[in-house]
């Protein structure tokens, strides 16, 4: 529980997150050979000097194609894996994913309405609509759940926030449902959305991103320690000075700020948000302290290995990566649930 | 110097504490006895600013109602009926909550709070435990557990409610003898809300007997504890020993009904 542990379990996860980038940025259908490409992104450094013998468009396909993918694959991986922590803390329940309070049925709704809509008439707008549009239903979804349930008193426990949330939920969800089944043209569209994908991924939509993604989580952790407060209940982390609904909106909001982001370009790719600080509690301890900044790290690393065998399964189409995460990692997880039972 | 002045709460329409005035001295230990529901927890809760009350509550001067939740944390720290201890945190971690009163605004603990966790661990013999989960301990070491974590806030005044109800004879002793020692080396205030009569008045110095929201008898023990108000405010039938030679008072529980409910009865 020392410091000094703390700090060891920083440098594991940044070296995980390290290594995932690499075996990511290294392994493609096209390209050059995979030993050759951490060579080259080192020849990139200031001062190194290597000859990696890789080509300029061997080059390209690395840092056009493959970099933004799996930068934005860690970006989203560590983005729902923060806030799922967070979530998880803050609601004192750890069944809760990042898209409790509607950002991911906000962001399909959005998507779909764009879709429905927008698509033939917005070919030539300078942005794509869907990502904005699914962001901005996102983050109202997600509001529409705060007032719903703080009109219910829910400032003072998060069960009434949960409760709204299950409600707008299954209303944004019959809506779309609502919407699809009268457009059916687009449903494979919407079904691939939801799926969710990190394939086609430009510099644009991490450039897109970044500044959520980076704000949420500095606000997540400066939070962490708030988070263990949270832990022996509302009314004990009040006797000990903290302002409880004041610290609960404010991770709610960053928590919920960096999802609707990650969501509206990656679409709905789920699991990570759940299982990822799981199993940083079962190998590294419960607290928050560092559940929080853990999960950020392997949460992306996870993501950019996830992605890994999606690209090589490409026959009849790319494997979608919601259906890899969940392939390797509840096995992972059952796993590290057992070994650690038998232990304790 | 706690002081309380027209101190009420009100949960909806039911009165749950009536107006409450009384000034405790520093260094005091005041019981509170009562049936369920007399207001015992409400009085605590009011002072520990967990429940919206009229009135006003000082602590040496401080207005609570204007002091900051980090301020009245400095100032008073509460230990509820029933605490909720997360069983894979661990003992250091947990006594460390005590230090947020004093966490810097980027969440940071200084070395001095890790060291005043240390020392609250050691004083209260849990030496052997820091590195463990508060789920691997057993009842009387989880007691001690939060006790260290409520002395971490370095408040000058201590909140028990029921701070021994789930404990067994012998670690509700040790419990209470462990109150008396902290409260004469740290100069704290006692304030506790207590069910077993005879163990509060051998641990107070004084007692503050409520029922339905208000205050029916307040001083001594032996004043305050007799059989026939016994018998009136909780319905059974006592009868209460006062041993000379120490003034120690003991309530024995007697077979039969307390004559107000026998002459109900008949």
């Amino acid at each position: 529980m020392s410091d000094r542990a703390d700090r060891w379990w920083l440098v594991a996860g940044g070296l995980f997150l390290l290594l995932s980038l690499l075996i990511g940025a290294s392994i493609g259908p096209a390209g050059p050979d995979s030993w050759r490409v951490p060579l080259a992104l080192f020849d990139r450094l200031p001062i190194v000097g290597i000859d990696s013998g890789v080509t300029d468009a061997q080059w390209n396909i690395v840092w056009q194609i493959r970099m933004p993918r799996v930068v934005l694959g860690a970006l989203v991986g560590g983005m729902l894996s923060i806030a799922g922590a967070s979530y998880q803390g803050v609601f004192r329940n750890p069944l809760v994913d990042p898209y409790l309070l509607g950002a991911a049925s906000g962001a399909g709704l959005g998507a779909t309405l764009a879709l429905t809509i927008g698509r033939a008439s917005s070919a030539t707008w300078p942005v794509d609509p869907v990502p904005a549009t699914a962001f901005v239903f996102a983050v109202g979804t997600v509001l529409v759940t705060y007032l719903v349930g703080a009109s219910f008193g829910g400032n003072r426990s998060g069960i009434t926030l949960v409760l709204a949330g299950v409600a707008v939920v299954s209303f944004t969800t019959a809506i779309q449902t609502f919407v699809l089944q009268r457009n059916l043209d687009v449903v494979r569209e919407v079904f691939q959305w939801i799926l969710g994908r990190l394939s086609g991924a430009t510099w644009g939509d991490v450039r897109l991103v970044v500044p959520y993604v980076a704000v949420s989580c500095i606000v997540l952790i400066l939070f962490r320690r708030k988070l263990d407060v949270l832990r022996v209940g509302d009314e004990e982390a009040s006797t000990l000075g903290m302002s409880v609904p004041r610290t609960r909106m404010t991770i709610v909001v960053a928590a919920t700020l960096g999802t609707a982001a990650v969501v509206s370009v990656s679409g709905l790719i789920g699991f990570v948000g759940l299982v990822v600080p799981h199993t940083i509690r079962l190998m590294a301890g419960a607290s928050y302290r560092r559940v929080v900044p853990l999960s950020l790290l392997f949460g992306a690393g996870f993501l950019v290995l996830a992605d890994v065998p999606g690209r090589m399964l490409t026959n009849p189409a790319e494997t979608p990566i919601g259906v890899v995460t969940a392939f390797i990692g509840a096995p992972f997880f059952i796993f590290l649930l057992r070994t650690r039972q038998i232990a304790r | 110097m706690i002081s309380c002045r027209g101190v009420a709460v009100s949960y909806k329409k039911h009165d749950a504490l009536l107006p409450f005035d009384r000034d405790i001295a520093a260094g005091d230990w005041l019981g509170l006895v009562g049936p369920n529901g007399a207001g015992k927890s409400s009085l605590l809760r009011a002072i520990a600013g967990l429940v919206d009350a009229r009135g006003l509550v000082s602590i040496g001067g401080v207005d609570l109602s204007t002091a900051s939740d980090r301020e009245r944390a400095q100032l008073v720290a509460y230990v509820p009926q029933d605490p909720l201890l997360p069983h894979d945190m661990s003992v250091f971690d947990y006594v460390l909550l005590g230090r947020t009163p004093y966490v810097g605004r980027f969440g940071l603990l200084g070395r001095s709070d890790r060291g005043i966790t240390s020392e609250m661990i050691a004083l209260l013999r849990l030496g052997d435990f820091a590195n463990r989960y508060l789920g691997e301990l057993s009842g009387g070491e989880q007691q001690r557990v939060v006790l260290a974590r409520a002395l971490a806030q370095q408040a000058p005044v201590l909140l028990l409610d029921e701070p021994t109800s789930a404990l067994d004879i012998g670690h509700q002793q040790q419990a209470l003898e462990l109150i008396t020692e902290l409260r004469a080396s740290r100069q704290l205030t006692v304030i506790s809300a207590m069910h077993d009569l005879t163990l509060a008045a051998t641990y107070t110095d004084a007692l503050v007997m409520l029922h339905e929201g208000a205050v029916v008898a307040d001083g001594a023990a032996r004043d305050v504890l007799t059989a026939e108000r016994l018998g009136d405010v909780f319905h059974v039938c006592v009868s209460v020993d006062i041993d000379e030679e120490d003034d120690t008072v003991i309530v024995v529980p007697r077979r039969g009904f307390p004559v107000s409910d026998a002459t109900a009865l008949s």
